[in-house]
């Protein structure tokens, strides 16, 4: 059977973005940039089109890569989720990488320009490869890519907060990535087979005979811990609020919206077509998923709301939105998966709206990014106010936006599952309450007249009105509709995600 | 004293001041510099007030373990819960590795059809008689993509990181350099001159090996890189600058990743649409066989010596 051309975009796609990292390597920075923003929206055009192939096809393909078939050489898996997932990855990286190109260009030497987008680039192939893979060494490999990639992104602007915020994510994620590793060739002396299908087949075959039981749990345990360290669950935070808080914005945003949610969809593909999604609810692996969550949720947004700093209280934020993803996993139906993975698209688009507009704030406040600096910054830039308190709107699960379906969601999950019910319900009152408190004591802030404040310390304030940067609004804009389009027209999405989430089955 | 001078003419001898100075008799700064008492340190109320609070302050928020009791405490803490940590760890893993399938039993998962195809018909697919370089650059050559490109993006990172592109970081780091660089040393450049020629030739003949026999572009690459670097230590930045800055190395890891990529693309290309590849296996055992596997271990041996040569370079100047 030979392919459409369609077919072969996947594998254009990742070996486009592998080879423009070496490509940015020679290239001067200017053009390193437009290499970048042009290989991104690329990659965006092609998932698109191998998404609509897929949904008009209705059936999801395997992608030979080499001359071998499957358990002998490598293969890839097209889904619609998948190919829904690397379009919506590469519109989120390219608004990213726009909204924070003024003040990446102020803070980063340029000699070194190139070099970060180098870093974007084989970041956004090792997502491609991670979401599209469908071998478990192969996922490894990416992986790896995805850790020093990311950890070259947080130090690209050097001082000592970034520096420090390098060391603590590289040592934390290498942790989770050997767990990983672990857990891998475990499974892979269990079953012989690195190929996700046929361990699930020798997987299924181990259980009903009942041998291997604890070698197969203790692999299943390091997968997850392992990924539930680099994707920031709550008891493994710590690297985050620097990581998030101190580096540039663009890192900031493509690192909290997509490189954890990369780790969060392989643990899915991990669950469906490694191990089996009945064989995870079976074990008790998801009860300690749903505790953590919800812990993450209630501390992630408590630390939120004790911190003054603005960037690290979004970061903060993001370990409470963490949080509600794996306690989508632990509710352990397929209602609760969907909802976590409405709930990566709808966070992905709003923490990166959330990055981008607060730098904007603290641009017309002297750089500031305390909050009792930035009062009245609303009304200095007032594109970024208005984007900000969308996305504070959108994260306490206002209707009209995204947040408020992927809650109904979760809600809706949690809704007969007797022992459940009740802890997910209320955790979610609870974390939508410490929300409000510190996004709205946020957007209060910014919307304080500035008459209090003595004129000396207004030095530095300046107004930015939306043609400063026609780049920066035109991002806010897309960020906004992009929020609405999730929270008005969810139907559609979900019901997209729920096919092919049962096509991995 | 002396018994054939007399004690005047003693006097002026060097040998006399030079024993009066050892005795300590005589100051040579004595009357050359202006000595002045020590002044009592004087503090008024005020200021020993203030640093006695600054103290305070600092003992509060640092992580002095004597005074801090929050800090004794977390420590305390933290040292338990490592070890019944690690303890908890360890036995688990120990649980899961004993109930693992015996080490080299035959009825083994892994000894299944994967591993069977890959021994019985390596040769005869890949062209390549050492299985393992079949193995990672043909029948599973994705993932070996990705592997030289997380040690390009190894380089990379090390780059931005340690490169020093401002002038007087430049400058500094040059400086520094000439104090602590290996100078001229004769032993180390006799025995550099042997060995490097050698080194290196043997790091080719690893990777243009690597499908005959034990080999292949990492480990080649690998030895290489070491020559390289031998040779920077023996003979300095000055000699290596001439066919080795950072412009080659770009140029030659762009160029065999560039390589790498395009090669592969042709042939995952063709594999997934099952269009016969044009590029032929030949006879195993002669040098020019086995397919693209040549190509692709020469790419990854200069992307292996250059990242190791770039490393050392880095860690030791920031520049080139």
């Amino acid at each position: 059977m030979t392919h459409d051309f369609v077919q072969n975009f996947p594998l254009f796609c990742i070996i486009l973005t592998l080879f423009s990292g070496p490509t940015c390597m020679v290239l001067r920075g200017k053009w390193a940039r437009y290499v970048n923003l042009g290989v991104i929206s690329a990659v965006g055009i092609m998932s698109l089109a191998v998404l609509l192939d897929v949904c008009a096809r209705g059936e999801a393909y395997v992608y030979m890569m080499g001359h071998f078939p499957a358990p002998w050489g490598n293969e890839i898996r097209v889904g619609p989720l998948e190919a829904f997932m690397a379009l919506f990855f590469c519109i989120i990286m390219l608004l990213s990488m726009i909204g924070g190109m003024a003040q990446r260009l102020r803070k980063i030497e340029a000699s070194k320009e190139n070099l970060y987008y180098v870093m974007v680039n084989l970041l956004l192939s090792s997502l491609i490869a991670l979401i599209y893979t469908n071998d478990l060494f192969t996922a490894y490999v990416f992986v790896e890519i995805n850790t020093i990639s990311a950890c070259g992104m947080i130090m690209i602007c050097q001082n000592g907060h970034t520096l420090e915020a390098a060391v603590r994510y590289m040592i934390m994620s290498l942790l989770g990535s050997g767990l990983l590793l672990l857990g891998i060739c475990f499974l892979y002396g269990l079953t012989g087979h690195l190929l996700m299908s046929n361990i699930k087949e020798a997987v299924a075959a181990l259980v009903a005979t009942g041998t291997y039981h604890a070698p197969l749990m203790v692999s299943v345990g390091l997968m997850c811990v392992g990924l539930a360290i680099k994707s920031a669950l709550f008891p493994f935070h710590s690297w985050l609020p620097d990581a998030y808080g101190y580096s540039t914005v663009s890192s900031a945003a493509i690192l909290s919206s997509l490189v954890s949610k990369g780790y969060i969809f392989l643990l899915i593909k991990i669950f469906y077509r490694v191990i089996g999604f009945d064989i995870i609810c079976g074990s008790k692996i998801i009860n300690i998923f749903f505790v953590f969550g919800i812990a993450g949720m209630m501390f992630g947004s408590i630390s939120a709301a004790r911190e003054s700093n603005i960037r690290r209280m979004i970061a903060f934020s993001s370990v409470a939105q963490i949080g509600y993803i794996y306690m989508g996993f632990g509710l352990g139906t397929a209602m609760g998966v969907l909802a976590s993975i409405y709930h990566i698209l709808s966070h992905a688009a709003t923490k990166s709206l959330l990055f981008v507009s607060a730098a904007g704030l603290s641009e017309s406040s002297a750089d500031s990014r305390e909050l009792p600096e930035l009062t009245g910054a609303g009304y200095r830039n007032p594109s970024a106010g208005m984007a900000f308190t969308v996305g504070a709107l959108s994260m306490v699960g206002f209707p009209l936006f995204s947040g408020f379906i992927s809650k109904i969601l979760f809600a809706q999950a949690a809704v007969n599952q007797s022992g459940k019910m009740l802890p997910t319900l209320i955790a979610l009152a609870l974390s939508t309450i410490l929300n409000v408190i510190y996004f709205m004591r946020a957007v209060i802030v910014i919307y304080t007249p500035l008459r209090d404040i003595p004129a000396e310390k207004r030095e530095g304030y300046r107004k930015i009105r939306m043609r400063t940067h026609p780049e920066i609004t035109a991002v806010f804009a897309c960020f906004v509709l992009l929020n609405l389009v999730l929270g008005l027209m969810s139907q559609p999405i979900v019901e997209l995600c729920a096919r092919g989430l049962d096509m991995f089955g | 004293m002396s018994r054939r001078l007399s004690e005047k003419d003693y006097e002026k001898t060097m040998s006399f001041h030079f024993h009066r100075w050892l005795s300590g008799e005589k100051d040579p700064f004595l009357d050359t510099v202006e000595m002045k008492p020590q002044q009592q340190f004087h503090e008024s109320e005020e200021l020993v007030h203030e640093h006695e609070l600054q103290h305070q302050r600092i003992v509060e928020h640092s992580y002095d373990v004597e005074h801090n009791a929050q800090v004794r405490l977390f420590r305390k803490f933290y040292k338990i819960f490592c070890v019944i940590f690690c303890l908890c760890l360890v036995f688990i893993l120990l649980v899961g590795v004993s109930s693992l399938p015996k080490y080299g039993h035959e009825e083994n998962p892994v000894n299944n059809e994967v591993s069977a195809r890959y021994i019985e018909r390596g040769l005869q697919e890949t062209g390549a008689v050492n299985i393992v370089t079949g193995m990672i650059l043909d029948y599973r050559a994705f993932d070996t993509l990705g592997e030289s490109h997380v040690l390009f993006l190894a380089t990379c990172t090390v780059l931005i990181l340690m490169r020093k592109d401002k002038k007087e970081n430049q400058e500094t780091a040059q400086h520094n350099d000439r104090i602590y660089e290996p100078k001229n040393d004769v032993i180390l450049q006799t025995v550099a001159r042997v060995l490097v020629p050698f080194i290196e030739l043997f790091g080719i003949y690893v990777i243009l090996g690597g499908h005959l026999g034990p080999g292949g572009g990492f480990s080649g690459g690998a030895i290489c890189g070491a020559g390289l670097i031998l040779y920077l230590n023996a003979f300095g930045f000055a000699k290596t600058e001439r066919f080795f800055t950072g412009k080659t190395y770009k140029c030659m890891c762009f160029g065999a990743l560039a390589c790498y990529s395009l090669a592969k693309t042709y042939s995952f290309y063709t594999g997934a649409n099952h269009i016969e590849s044009v590029i032929p296996l030949g006879t195993p055992g002669a040098i020019l066989s086995s397919g693209l596997i040549l190509v692709l271990d020469i790419c990854v041996g200069l992307v292996v010596s250059g990242t190791m040569y770039t490393f050392y370079v880095m860690f030791r100047k920031g520049g080139y």
